[in-house]
């Protein structure tokens, strides 16, 4: 029961990191888009700015329960993935920085270069994280003689699906993210994109499904227990509901967004269970939430530990995104008193 | 070059590189909350522009401090997969922990405080930097108590081809985890105590901002006379637990190879590693380094060569870090003391030479702290957990040469570039003093 939990834990940790980094990838990514001259720019820079440093923490979350309550697919997953994860953590270190250097030096050629990093190493990690997640659903080649894979071969068809699938689905949660705390031409822009790229998306998210039943296990679940269909209904209908409430609220198409990507990654996590990493070559050899797992009594001081803080952690980050509900304007970029990147 | 040499090379590299700018970020936070507590107490504007010149500072850095954190524990997965395996149920939870209770705190209210200035209230505000600064110091505590389990693992039982937690309390609470708690982050308070005042020197020797400077430099000579005496006694019953728990870390910290009854401690010396002798031994203090092993003179104290050549960590680095580190730390107490002395007789600006002594100061805590890593690390070899695990078994299997080496090249070459990016920024912003000065300075001249 325990493993089960915590199984559920560490999905809804996976879930809530791209829900909240995701739309910093999207925006990142937009920004050289939607904002045409240095102030829109830094519009864009630092809507994400009170936010994004505390948005990645999930990942460092998920990252250290990862280690905690499944040690051992920590260890699998982290060295078999060793050349990928390489990039992305390059990509999170040059997008984290550029963010406090870009203003730092008066030239604009110093603020271009930190513009396309910011732009460059927020692709590449929503495209990976994709590509890693496609090919986790997939199953990685890994029996009692260690893993088979290359790099090359994660990138494999359904993995880069995958991979576009999350770039899609950021940047319509970025764009909706700038439409609602951006102000005047860069949400106006935002809005824009937010509406022409959710058909491409929507597409992607149709052959998704369908190519998963084909490159994938995770059905399986479903028709053991049609009940859990729910789950991808949710992602489905929330992004229906992206298109439908785009017309009156972009507050509520964000919101429907936010559910979108819990509802992706959930149809995912339970098509997995209970295999966090499933081999594609022997079932004997998948990382379980049963064997891969740490021992009772470090799985009960974790869940101790989780139900304490996580409930704390969000009252004050939702307090936080309330301190800084007022959109970005132009004025307050300009305002010296007022610290901004 | 072998797979487990490459592993700890970049291990080493990317947390010496992530500790440049940890230490300043624990004590620079505790420092800017002073200040602005000053400002909000006071309501002395001097305060306020003081705090937003250090905070600038203390965002430049603490951006590579965040940034290459994610590296090391992304690391204990990629690099040293069978460690992870083998002490994922101890090492996970204080990893985990550390997220959960500190870096949210950390990160949410540093947000609030960069971005806040016109949207919570003037206490509001100077509590998020409270609160970071808490975070910091909270952060610190669940990596401390991690890093000491490793060097001497309690509460725990060899299980399922693994280590597992029997008492958690015990590893939380166990000396060695609270000692090294303290030791490290009153060591980043003297870092940045030294920060405040080296920079604070550099205006004063300038004339510029006199008054602002003065004030930083009282609060930060203040501050680093606590931390510097304090860092020095915890450290002195530091090195205490270490003889007691790890006796081959101590002998090579002292370069003992025979084991002696009231053993002397000598000032100089050197060790011939080779020969298993010290070269040169100068000036012997009787009883000395009993004393302050087991704070007994009549102390036995265990020698290297009553250890397996195979259990023996490098005793010339070990012996070098360790004694710059302890001259150092005496070195910062008599800077402290000194410069408190001038202020408090309001011969501060009249002693140049001092000021500038100050500037040059400013790396040397950096280099004590990194010393005192290579103390706590190269000292444990050739244990990744002390009598548990050896490094050498540790290693990710799965992982080739070939892609250690791209990684190593490739951090070696952005965090080249970052730091002295960073490192570029800081001396620029800290040269070019708080802003409304500035305006100030264009309006009377």
């Amino acid at each position: 029961m325990l493993n089960t939990v915590w199984f559920a834990i560490w999905g809804l940790l996976w879930a809530v990191y791209f829900m909240l980094d995701g739309f910093d990838f999207g925006a990142g990514i937009l920004h050289p888009f939607v904002a045409k001259n240095d102030i829109e720019r830094r519009m864009v820079i630092n809507t994400l700015g009170p936010v994004w440093d505390g948005n990645e923490v999930w990942l460092i979350t998920a990252g250290g329960v990862t280690f905690a309550a499944f040690p051992t697919t920590y260890a699998y997953m982290f060295s078999y993935l060793y050349t990928p994860l390489f990039f992305i953590l390059f990509a999170l270190i040059l997008r984290g920085v550029s963010f406090e250097f870009r203003g730092k030096i008066e030239s604009a050629g110093w603020a271009k270069m930190w513009d396309f990093v910011i732009f460059f190493f927020s692709f590449i990690p929503a495209l990976l994280f994709g590509v890693a997640f496609g090919n986790i659903f997939e199953g990685l080649p890994m029996d009692a003689n260690g893993y088979h894979g290359t790099l090359i071969k994660l990138l494999n068809p359904y993995g880069l699906l995958t991979g576009v699938l999350f770039v899609l689905l950021f940047l319509e949660h970025g764009a909706l993210w700038l439409a609602i705390k951006a102000t005047g031409e860069v949400s106006e822009r935002s809005k824009a994109f937010a509406n022409k790229n959710w058909p491409v998306l929507l597409i992607v998210a149709v052959l998704f499904l369908i190519y998963t039943k084909f490159a994938t296990k995770l059905y399986d679940n479903y028709f053991a227990n049609p009940i859990w269909f729910i789950v991808p209904a949710i992602a489905v209908v929330s992004l229906l509901m992206i298109k439908v409430f785009a017309k009156s609220s972009y507050v509520k198409a964000f919101y429907a967004s936010c559910l979108t990507i819990l509802g992706v990654v959930f149809t995912g996590i339970v098509g997995l269970y209970p295999n966090l990493i499933p081999s594609s070559i022997d079932a004997a050899h998948s990382l379980t939430a049963f064997n891969s797992s740490s021992s009772p009594y470090t799985l009960k001081l974790m869940f101790i530990v989780v139900v304490i803080f996580v409930p704390i952690v969000i009252a004050y980050q939702i307090w936080a995104y309330k301190v800084f509900s007022s959109p970005v304007t132009e004025d307050e970029l300009n305002d010296k008193e007022v610290e901004t990147y | 070059m072998d797979a487990v040499f490459l592993a700890r090379l970049q291990f080493a590299l990317t947390a010496l590189f992530h500790f440049i700018f940890v230490p300043l970020t624990l004590g620079l936070s505790v420092l800017v909350a002073i200040m602005e507590t000053r400002y909000v107490k006071t309501g002395d504007e001097t305060y306020l522009r003081m705090t937003k010149f250090f905070g600038k500072l203390f965002l430049i850095n603490f951006a590579l401090g965040l940034v290459t954190g994610i590296t090391l524990e992304f690391q204990f997965g990629m690099n040293w997969a069978r460690y992870s395996k083998f002490m994922g149920d101890i090492f996970g939870p204080p990893l985990a922990i550390e997220a959960t209770a500190a870096f949210f705190l950390e990160s949410t209210f540093l947000g609030v405080w960069i971005f806040g200035w016109k949207k919570v209230s003037k206490s509001m505000h100077a509590i998020s930097m409270w609160l970071v600064a808490f975070g910091t110091s909270v952060s610190a505590l669940w990596i401390l108590v991690a890093n000491a389990w490793m060097q001497h693992p309690v509460g725990y039982v060899i299980r399922n081809g693994r280590a597992e937690f029997t008492n958690f309390i015990a590893a939380v609470t166990q000396p060695y985890a609270i000692l090294k708690f303290l030791h490290t982050v009153t060591a980043g308070y003297v870092v940045g105590a030294f920060f405040v005042m080296g920079v604070s020197a550099y205006h004063l020797l300038r004339n510029r901002d006199v008054d602002l400077f003065k004030k930083a430099f009282k609060i930060g000579a203040g501050f680093g006379i606590f931390a510097t005496i304090v860092v020095f006694l915890i450290g002195d019953f530091h090195a205490a637990e270490v003889a007691e728990t790890q006796p081959t870390k101590f002998a090579a910290m002292e370069s003992v190879w025979n084991t002696e009854k009231s053993a002397p401690m000598y000032l100089f010396m050197f060790p011939d590693e080779k020969n298993q002798k010290n070269t040169v031994e100068v000036i012997g203090i009787p009883k000395m380094l009993s004393m302050l092993a087991y704070h007994d003179p009549n102390a036995t104290v265990k020698g290297l060569k009553d250890f397996p050549k195979g259990d023996r960590p490098p005793v010339t680095i070990t012996f070098i870090s360790f004694r710059s580190m302890v001259i150092l730390g005496t070195l910062f107490i008599l800077l402290s003391l000194f410069a408190f002395y001038l202020i408090r007789k309001d011969k501060l600006l009249d002693k140049k030479w001092f000021l500038k002594m100050m500037i040059w100061a400013i790396p040397l805590p950096y280099i004590a702290i990194e010393l005192g890593w290579v103390v706590a690390e190269v000292g444990r070899q050739p244990w990744i957990v002390y009598g548990l695990m050896k490094t050498a078994d540790a290693t990710s299997t799965a992982v080739t040469i070939p892609q250690i080496i791209m990684s190593l090249v490739g951090f070696v070459v952005l965090y080249g570039a970052l730091g002295i990016i960073d490192i570029y920024l800081l001396i620029k912003y800290a040269k070019k003093g708080p802003e409304s000065a500035k305006a100030e300075a264009v309006k009377g001249g």
